[in-house]
């Protein structure tokens, strides 16, 4: 066991140097080019910053996507001439009545490819099932699935393409499960207009007032911005949000504040000529997520394809919406499961004392193996401090995140490397009591003592491993540096340990030596 | 301190630290039972606002700032000192200004400018799996490293260490529902320490039992494992003081976020040590484990 050949021990050293060169950039800025740069990566929560989960609340679309078959199975069947009753939507499920010697007929329009088409080979998008003369047909599964898929995709593209127009710092915008997002958004002190942008689903519309006189118009009544008034608005689109190609904030010198000019596409611009040609003289309202945000009076027939949202925004309000229009609407509404913010002050606060206990608990550490082991204990002290840049360079090396619990579990390690050392030395002397040649003495303790490091330490990586697959965020954080931490101590104490006390043994030649 | 030729018959009285330990999982039972954790939003949802102030402030203004704005349950406590609150609210909300309107109407309330260094809000549905996801990793992680001793060694030791750990674990959850510490997200990753801990120390008292076993077949079981309880407790308590001394430096230094774990991290290490000793060691003896270690030669050719 205190053999070491030349590789070995060159092998020993240039681990060393080389964790000693990627821990370097942690401590120092170095303006040599062929070294390496890079830092350890420290979690929000001690650079400060925002974590924000979102859930895609996919259950609108469900309906509104049973809500369009719905019309087209309608058209289908009065094209068909197949007469129904009773048709109604309820519970996530369209049911109707029909004579039953229709049934063949109502099963050929089931299956027809444009109404009912296939996801794959055994899935179509509708279910249905027959009940005497009644039928019931909801969404299928498969059918669910996908426009749930779909709503995160295009939700992921909108919200990343949002928080760009930020000019946020290395966000992190990752999809998580088939209905989450997860926001990483570093240095960021107040997330309060970052969250305003991503939880606004911006569903704009544009539509008339109902007329007074106009009975027969199918309208609701929604409420503008302030909830201070209600409108009767037509339930008729005139135009919806997709034909924006562009949105930018303006100031309109006349009214003094702050609006939104908007730009439309061809198909857009002209049917909002022909809109507004026919209808001069009546309001036209703008709708953002039900709610009204202007209602002008059409005066001229805009048929510029250009147009005007003023809606008394502030400043940041109107440069908000520009974002939100441009990115186009989230095809579900948001909303935020999760939220972690640490400001920038604190996260220096907890850096500073996290790294103060640590120094001081390292301190604490080192003496008292030194009044424990004295010359053999300046050697495990400094594989201890070797332990502790390894491990760091290993973090910088495999990009982990070092979070608050991270600082925990290097303390951990330290106490870790700390027992290995303990057992080592307490073995040898030991070994020594019973054996007079101190090189067959050293041997056999670090021989005997291999098997219950190993087992000791293997349950605890088990641990590590348990924690880091299961857990989340800080106990991930926190199962990283135990793992890493378990494999550095190891390497220092148990080899570049025993190679220091194997070098200064043969150089005592013999004499008594005293642990 | 001399921890050398110790001759302590430990396990003679193991029926002594038996009713004692016994007596205190009882109390820790109840006191889980009636009390409960003092479970932190992780586990239960809610939102915490850790908030600074310019000036000192009492924290019964700041409460009753948020109690007009019907935020469910509300505890409001100094964190550090008396410029730093913790409100930790029990209403959560999915709504993207949920945070900010808190914040104007504390701060027309209060009639100053607040700092809001660190926010934490967990839905429902989060809370959930983070329960599940906690429990799943206790028991995973102790099912599999109770695997690996069985495979080391013989089943009593894996018995032995099971009974061990619960009884650190109970201790653990024990000591946090007693004393009302919170139980977060952090604390599962320190249970797990401990019972990485313990199961460290008991295995290294447990491969000197197993040495000794194979090294004499003749004493008694009762004096071989006193003899290696013996042996190690220079180890023992030599590790324990140096990792006891490093996280006592964390909780006194480490800042209030720390301090719930570095508590229970202490806790577990005094817990972890005793239990190894006192439980883990004397298991062996009540389960009577095996006395023929003669290695099985293989002498087919």
């Amino acid at each position: 066991m205190l053999q070491f050949s030349k590789l070995k021990i060159f092998t020993i050293i240039s681990l060393i140097i080389f964790g000693f060169i990627f821990f370097l950039p942690n401590v120092f800025k170095s303006e040599v080019s062929f070294l390496p740069k890079k830092k350890v990566v420290l979690g929000l929560d001690l650079q400060g910053g925002s974590y924000l989960l979102l859930e895609v609340n996919s259950k609108p679309l469900f309906k509104d996507k049973l809500e369009t078959k719905s019309f087209e199975l309608k058209k289908k069947l009065r094209s068909e001439r197949i007469n129904y009753n009773n048709f109604i939507i309820k519970n996530s499920t369209i049911s109707f009545e029909f004579n039953i010697e229709n049934k063949d007929n109502i099963l050929k329009v089931l299956n027809d490819n444009k109404i009912n088409e296939n996801i794959d080979e055994s899935n179509r998008e509708l279910n249905y099932q027959f009940l005497n003369n009644q039928i019931k047909i909801n969404l299928s599964e498969s059918y669910q699935k996908r426009i749930k898929k779909n709503a995160m995709e295009q939700s992921l593209e909108i919200i990343r393409s949002r928080i760009d127009e930020l000019g946020t710092r290395e966000p992190t915008i990752i999809a998580q499960g088939e209905e989450r997002i997860l926001i990483e958004l570093p240095g960021i002190k107040n997330p309060k207009r970052i969250k305003e942008i991503i939880g606004t689903t911006a569903k704009l519309t544009f539509r008339f007032i109902a007329d007074n006189d106009a009975k027969k118009q199918s309208y609701e009544k929604l409420q503008s911005k302030n909830n201070l008034e209600t409108y009767n608005v037509q339930k008729k689109l005139v135009l919806s949000g997709e034909h924006l190609t562009d949105a930018q904030p303006g100031f309109d010198n006349l009214n003094n504040s702050s609006v939104v000019n908007f730009k439309l596409d061809g198909f857009g611009a002209k049917k909002f000529a022909y809109a507004t040609k026919n209808n001069i003289g009546r309001r036209l309202a703008i709708i953002i997520d039900d709610k009204v945000v202007s209602a002008p009076v059409v005066r001229d027939a805009i048929t510029t394809g250009n147009g005007q949202i003023s809606g008394s925004f502030s400043v940041e309000e109107a440069n908000n919406l520009s974002i939100i229009l441009r990115s186009g609407a989230l095809p579900a509404p948001m909303s935020i499961i999760e939220e972690r913010t640490v400001g920038p002050d604190l996260g220096q606060e907890s850096i500073d004392k996290g790294i103060l206990s640590l120094i001081i608990g390292f301190i604490l550490v080192i003496l008292y193996i030194f009044y424990n082991y004295k010359i053999f204990g300046i050697f495990a002290n400094i594989s201890l401090f070797i332990n502790l840049i390894l491990l760091i360079s290993i973090l910088t090396i495999v990009e982990a995140t070092l979070t608050l619990p991270g600082i925990a579990g290097i303390i951990l390690t330290v106490g870790m490397a700390v027992d290995a050392n303990v057992l080592i030395y307490e073995r040898i002397k030991e070994e020594l009591k019973i054996e007079d040649n101190i090189l067959i003495a050293f041997d056999n303790g670090y021989k005997r003592v291999l098997t219950t490091l190993l087992d000791a330490n293997i349950t605890t990586l088990i641990a590590a491993f348990v924690l880091y697959f299961i857990g989340s965020g800080p106990i991930k954080g926190f199962a990283v540096t135990l793992a890493i931490g378990i494999i550095t101590s190891l390497f220092t104490t148990f080899i570049l340990g025993r190679l220091f006390v194997s070098v200064y043994i043969k150089s005592k030649k013999g004499q008594e030596i005293k642990i | 301190m001399n921890f050398y030729n110790t001759k302590i018959a430990f396990i003679n009285h193991y029926k002594k630290f038996y009713t004692l330990s016994l007596i205190i999982i009882i109390i820790s039972l109840i006191s889980l039972f009636s009390k409960g954790l003092n479970l932190g939003i992780d586990f239960k949802g809610g939102t915490i606002i850790e908030m600074q102030f310019n000036q000192n402030l009492a924290s019964d203004k700041i409460r009753s700032g948020l109690l007009k704005q019907e935020l469910g349950d509300i505890k409001v406590k100094e964190f550090g000192d008396s410029k730093t609150f913790l409100a930790i609210l029990e209403k959560k909300s999915g709504k993207s200004n949920f945070i900010s309107e808190i914040k104007s109407n504390l701060e027309k309330n209060l009639n100053q400018s607040i700092n809001f260094r660190r926010v934490e809000m967990v839905g429902p549905k989060i809370s959930k799996e983070l329960t599940e996801a906690g429990i799943y990793a206790v028991v995973i992680a102790l099912v599999l490293m109770l695997f690996y001793i069985w495979l080391r060694f013989e089943w009593q030791f894996s018995m032995g260490a099971i009974l061990a750990l619960s009884h650190d674990v109970i201790l653990t959850l024990g000591a946090f529902s007693i004393i009302g510490f919170e139980f977060n997200l952090s604390i599962i990753a320190a249970v797990l320490t401990i019972v990485g801990y313990s199961m460290n120390d008991t295995v290294v008292i447990y491969d000197r039992i197993r040495e000794n076993l194979k090294k004499d077949d003749r004493a008694s079981l009762l004096d071989l494992i006193n003899l290696s309880v013996n042996e190690t407790l220079p180890r023992t308590l030599k590790t324990s003081i140096t990792t006891l001394l490093a996280l006592t430096a964390i909780y006194l230094f480490g800042g209030e976020i720390l301090r719930g774990f570095s508590f229970a991290l202490i806790w577990g290490v005094i817990v972890g040590t005793y239990s190894s000793i006192f439980i883990a060691s004397p298991l062996i003896l009540i389960f009577n484990v095996k006395r023929d270690w003669s290695e099985v030669i293989d002498n087919t050719p």
